[in-house]
């Protein structure tokens, strides 16, 4: 009987999750289908679900009109730059804090965290000047530097709360065993610190791949990453549905298919470690 | 070699003074045990002999040379910590070996160490696996072996064995005490369990807010407590305390009866009703409530027919009673 029942309830939640997952989903399979319409067919009404004329002109039309690959090679530079100069800064913070706290720690956690309540658009226009002065608009290096600045915080937040599960009775066996401080980092530490470091950084690489605010604001052409390779389809006019569904589906495919591979490290960093 | 010795140690966290003053000798070869209450420094103790922590006065030897500001790394002690402490991401192998590779030892010489470890804890069929794969005495072997693989000054146990189960506790003691006769090094061992503390001893520390109370054999302690706290602390059940009149006529503040030194009598000194009787086969413990003393714990050998709410007497056999004096000290 109570088998019975929690059945039933296992059936229902699992419809409820697909139901959810799939209502999630719906937007990116339409806008997959969309890219293989003609633009007529994709403002047709009533729209057209799987039975139309597919088609590949869109995604040819997007690269000749706008190289998508400059735009995801600058997309790769800037998500990755910013993600391996973000945890540069951070790891030594989040050691520091996790492994020799003081009082304050937790206030200089919240502090950092705190940055990111502000909306981004308050400090556009002093950012865009500082960058418009130093030239670094539309520069990879600029774009490195503000995109590794608004993830910072959370960079330092998942590595701290990784390091801190590192327990210190380990590090002290080790040092019973009689291994040097060298030895310490090479043999124990760094290898409990990887699977923590590598799912901050997929994860950083993520955002800092679908950030848009910033990388529209602050690139034109040389820097333009594929957000802005995307945001230039959409015009007002709006008869460009088709091709802009190409070229959205040819920015996320690449963070999809990583995604896809690195799903296990994902969802540690998401719950930062609570799952394992 | 491995004698330890402690001078005038103290230690404070902060503003807090955790040890006061304990000054300590552990011979070479001795196996010595912490024991006391939770919270009265056993641990701090024994991390300041491995160096795990600062002292903030005194001195501590390790065969006779000063270590106090010796790296832990360099004191050539071997630890097992209560969490075992292993390395997650090393096999059972790795971890075994891994500080005869702290000492550069050859590949062959690493090999057969941990070849024989793992046979004497009988670890060989794992190997290869790694510590998520392994039970809790599993693990504890391992951290032993860890420990044993080389030749340290002395081994320093923190409750070892206080995530096992009751049944594995008793296996483990006995392999820990077998350990022990065979290599032959110092042992300090760290427990909140008084019968591990009395089995495993050659002598005992008996700690309580930082203060040594006595050190000494388990016998030693168990016929010759120096205080109330040593006298309540080792013993299972706990001995009887009874104050006032009874007292006096004993010339003491206060008398303690262990509760195996009772004789049942049909009329005995004292009268009193039986509340709780438990019958373990072996022996019967009898919780009495005596007219003008208050409950006392009995034990009596054997399985005895007694039954709550029956009237029984007895007697304290006179020359186990003993006294304490206002201040607590032994007379
Ligand atoms: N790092 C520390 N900072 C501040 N106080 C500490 C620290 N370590 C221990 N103490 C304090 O020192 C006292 C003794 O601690 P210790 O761990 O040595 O006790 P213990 O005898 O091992 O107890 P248990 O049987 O519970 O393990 C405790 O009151 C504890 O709160
Ligand atoms: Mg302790």
């Amino acid at each position: 009987m109570a088998r019975a029942v929690s059945t039933r309830r296992k059936l229902g939640f699992t419809a409820i999750a697909w139901l959810i997952a799939l209502t999630l989903f719906f937007p990116i399979l339409w806008t997959v289908l969309t890219s293989f319409k003609t633009e007529g067919t994709a403002i047709a009404m009533p729209p057209k679900f799987l039975f139309f004329d597919w088609t590949l002109e869109n995604y040819f039309t997007v690269q000749e009109r706008s190289d998508y690959f400059r735009h995801f090679t600058n997309s790769v530079i800037s998500a990755v730059g910013s993600t391996i100069l973000g945890l540069i800064i951070a790891i030594p913070a989040a050691w520091a804090m996790a492994f020799s706290p003081t009082k304050r720690t937790k206030d200089v956690l919240l502090w950092m965290l705190s940055t990111k309540m502000l909306p981004a658009v308050g400090v556009l226009v002093p950012i865009y000047l500082i960058f418009r002065d130093l030239r670094l608009l539309d520069t990879h290096h600029g774009l490195i530097v503000v995109l590794m600045l608004i993830n910072l915080p959370i960079i330092v937040w998942m590595l701290y709360t990784y390091f801190r599960e590192i327990p210190v009775d380990i590090l002290e066996a080790a040092r019973m065993d009689g291994a040097s401080l060298k030895n310490e980092i090479i043999y124990v530490l760094t290898p409990m610190a990887i699977p923590g470091i590598a799912s901050t950084m997929l994860l950083n690489i993520i955002l800092a791949w679908n950030e848009a605010f910033w990388t529209l604001n602050l690139t034109t052409t040389r820097a333009a990453p594929l957000t802005a390779f995307i945001a230039s389809y959409s015009s007002p006019e709006g008869l460009f549905w088709a091709k802009l569904s190409a070229a959205s589906t040819l920015a996320i495919a690449p963070i999809l298919i990583m995604g896809w591979f690195s799903q296990r490290q994902l969802v540690r960093g998401l719950t930062f470690g609570a799952v394992k | 070699m491995g004698s330890i010795t402690l001078e005038h140690v103290n230690k404070s966290f902060g503003g807090v003074t955790v040890i006061p003053d304990i000054s300590l000798e552990v011979n070479d070869g001795e196996f010595v045990v912490f024991v006391g209450p939770s919270g009265c420094g056993k641990s701090t103790l024994l991390r300041l002999i491995a160096g795990l922590e600062d002292l903030s006065d005194g001195t501590i030897r390790i065969d006779g040379a000063d270590v106090s500001k010796t790296l832990p790394a360099q004191r050539k002690l071997s630890m097992v910590f209560q969490s075992y402490a292993l390395y997650p991401h090393m096999s059972v192998r790795g971890n075994i070996a891994f500080p005869l590779k702290m000492e550069k030892a050859p590949k062959e010489r690493m090999d057969a160490a941990v070849n024989d470890a793992a046979r004497v804890l009988n670890l060989t069929d794992y190997l290869d696996r790694k510590p998520r794969q392994l039970s809790g005495g599993q693990r504890q072997r391992v951290a032993i072996g860890r420990a044993i693989v080389r030749q340290p000054k002395a081994f320093l146990f923190d409750e070892p064995l206080s995530n096992l189960d009751a049944a594995l506790r008793v296996n483990m003691r006995l392999e820990i005490s077998e350990l022990h006769k065979k290599l032959k090094t110092t042992m300090v061992y760290v427990t909140h369990d008084q019968v591990e503390a009395m089995t495993m001893a050659d002598r005992i520390v008996v700690l309580n807010a930082g203060r040594i109370e006595q050190y000494g054999t388990p016998i030693e302690l168990y016929q010759k407590p120096a205080n109330l706290f040593v006298a309540g602390f080792i013993g299972s059940p706990k001995m009887n305390f009874i104050e006032g009149k009874e007292a006096d006529t004993f010339g003491a503040a206060t008398i303690g009866i262990r509760p195996e030194h009772f004789t049942i009598s049909d009329a005995g000194r004292w009268t009193g009703t039986v509340g709780v009787a438990e019958h373990l086969g072996s022996d019967t413990f009898l919780y009495v409530d005596v007219d003008g003393i208050g409950q006392v714990t009995v034990r009596a050998s054997g399985e005895l027919p007694f039954a709550h709410g029956q009237t029984i007497s007895l007697d304290p056999i006179e020359s186990r009673i003993y006294r304490f004096d206002a201040q607590g000290q032994a007379m």
